[in-house]
């Protein structure tokens, strides 16, 4: 336990250190929230008011910057760089390193939450959500599958200098379509169909639940998210590499 | 009980198999260095006593521990500096080996691990302002800071200029007399020559060669006498120098010839190195 708080540490000054990284992550889906904010009407959308729609869309795609695409770009720039295999020849071990790793990411979540909640509901007039334990329960199985999902695509990206390129062509095209800025049901049908595919959209409906009164989580966004989860688990714990490619190669 | 012991090591990659039953010992507090070219299997022997590679054969016992089953116990006694730099560009020199001290049960203070690898100067400096030499000190003093038993040094001293690599071989000396083991794996003869107690010569995944420089030495003529006569050169291998170079010289004066070009010249570990590892073909 020593160990895990002395890492977790560590990765939070690793994490704030990065300007440009933090600035990615933790800040610009916060200003997103406001300056987007700022130019929505008051038209009811998906059954909440325009900011609060906005404030539940720009939520998941917070925890999907941080879990999935935060995550595995550090990972890969760090897997590349020696990092990780330097890890694992210490005492802190991988499995300690790695849980240190995400519960670090799962603070800075927090922290960016808290603050879109304060300025949504102060400055753009959202909602609190109505049922805050299902709305915290929400976040936690979104921050755990994304995370899942962004140890999974570390495995498919070959260089630090990929690692961007492939993860934002994953996700940021991913935020569109599950409706983080706009509702679903004004897309093309096509579209419409590749959004119920996407864990973004799940969890941007098992938000949405929480922030309505007497509306439970839908079993299948639940059980569609979990399956993502569970999905990139499995090939994260077949295929994860802690040595960098030359390492493979070299004698 | 050794430092480390290998018996029968063997290790492939898909079909091919790259090492074909080593067997060596690295005795307590001795310096060890692994020589031979590139391809031969030498940081593939040391990350297999890292514990990072799982072998196909043989017997490995580093510390009195099988590697494949080290523990944090086993980790927080062995340091290992990879072959190439890896470190955290953000953090200053303090606080990246403040970091890792904390990963160790009983860490040599961070100060004292800095002066040890010359990072003084630099110690509030930021990681990515290193030179590839600082960089190559700095992986070394994260190597140390848990103040292992056993250290790893995979080519530490490849790129460097030769002041900082007199430096670094100080450094080793002070390991070495602090009573610490070091298995040490190095392209430079020289650094073999001047810091190992033992060698052992790799090539193709075999061992061609082991003992200390001197054994090496020994098998083999050890000084060589040349100089040309009629236009060619003539060399002369020999263990008795003394007695080779009187007779030599004495029929030379007796001819009344001068023994042009004559040079006498005590044939160093790279030689014979160079002997063990040559290409069959060649």
């Amino acid at each position: 336990m020593r160990l895990f708080l002395h890492e977790l540490r560590v990765q939070q000054l690793l994490f704030w250190r990065n300007r440009e990284a933090a600035f990615f992550s933790f800040l610009f889906p916060i200003l997103l929230l406001v300056l987007i904010g700022s130019v929505y009407g008051d038209e009811p959308i998906e059954g909440v008011n325009a900011s609060t729609f906005l404030l539940i869309g720009l939520l998941g795609y917070g925890v999907a910057a941080n879990a999935f695409a935060s995550l595995a770009i550090t990972l890969v720039v760090r897997r590349e760089a020696g990092l990780l295999k330097r890890v694992r020849g210490t005492p802190l071990g991988p499995g300690r390193y790695l849980s240190a790793v995400i519960a670090s990411t799962v603070v800075v979540i927090v922290l960016q939450v808290v603050a879109q909640l304060l300025l949504g509901v102060y400055l753009l007039d959202a909602d609190w959500p109505e049922r805050p334990l299902a709305f915290a329960f929400a976040i936690l199985l979104g921050a755990a599958a994304f995370a899942a999902l962004g140890l999974a695509v570390t495995t498919v990206v070959r260089t630090a200098e990929g690692s961007s390129a492939v993860v934002n062509a994953i996700y940021l095209p991913m935020a569109f379509i599950s409706g983080v800025f706009f509702s679903t049901e004004e897309m093309p049908a096509f579209l419409q169909a590749i959004s119920e595919v996407l864990p973004l959209t799940y969890f941007l409906d098992l938000i949405r639940a929480s922030f309505v009164e007497g509306e439970s989580y839908a079993a299948s966004a639940l059980v569609v998210l979990s399956l993502w989860g569970l999905a990139g688990l499995i090939v994260a714990l077949r295929r994860f590499r802690w040595e960098p490619r030359e390492g493979l190669a070299s004698t | 009980m050794s430092a480390i012991a290998v018996s029968g090591l063997r290790k492939s990659y898909g079909q091919q198999e790259v090492l074909h039953g080593l067997s060596f010992t690295v005795e307590n507090g001795e310096v060890f260095a692994l020589l031979g070219p590139n391809g031969a299997g030498k940081t593939t022997t040391v990350e297999i006593l890292e514990g990072y590679r799982r072998r196909d054969g043989g017997d490995v016992r580093v510390l009195g521990v099988d590697p494949e089953r080290g523990d944090r116990g086993f980790k927080a006694r062995i340091g290992i500096v990879l072959q190439s730099s890896a470190v955290y560009h953000l953090l200053s020199v303090r606080e990246i080996v403040e970091l890792f001290a904390g990963y160790y049960p009983r860490p040599r203070p961070a100060a004292e691990v800095i002066e040890l690898v010359g990072l003084d100067e630099q110690r509030e400096a930021r990681v990515r302002t290193l030179s590839g030499g600082q960089l190559r000190r700095l992986d070394l003093a994260l190597a140390l800071v848990g103040d292992p038993e056993l250290v790893f040094l995979d080519e530490p001293t490849t790129g460097f200029d030769p002041a900082a690599r007199r430096q670094a071989w100080e450094t080793i000396r002070d390991l070495r007399s602090l009573g610490k083991s070091i298995l040490l794996t190095t392209h430079y003869m020289e650094e073999a020559q001047r810091l190992a107690d033992r060698v052992a010569i790799l090539r193709g995944g075999e061992i061609v060669g082991t003992g200390s420089p001197r054994e090496l030495l020994s098998g083999h003529a050890s000084v060589e006498i040349r100089y040309r006569r009629n236009g060619s050169e003539v060399v002369l291998a020999t263990e008795e120098p003394t007695r080779v170079l009187h007779e030599l010289t004495a029929q030379a004066l007796a001819d009344g010839i001068e023994l042009e070009g004559l040079e006498v010249h005590r044939r160093s570990l790279e030689d014979v190195y160079l002997e063990l590892t040559r290409e069959e073909s060649e």
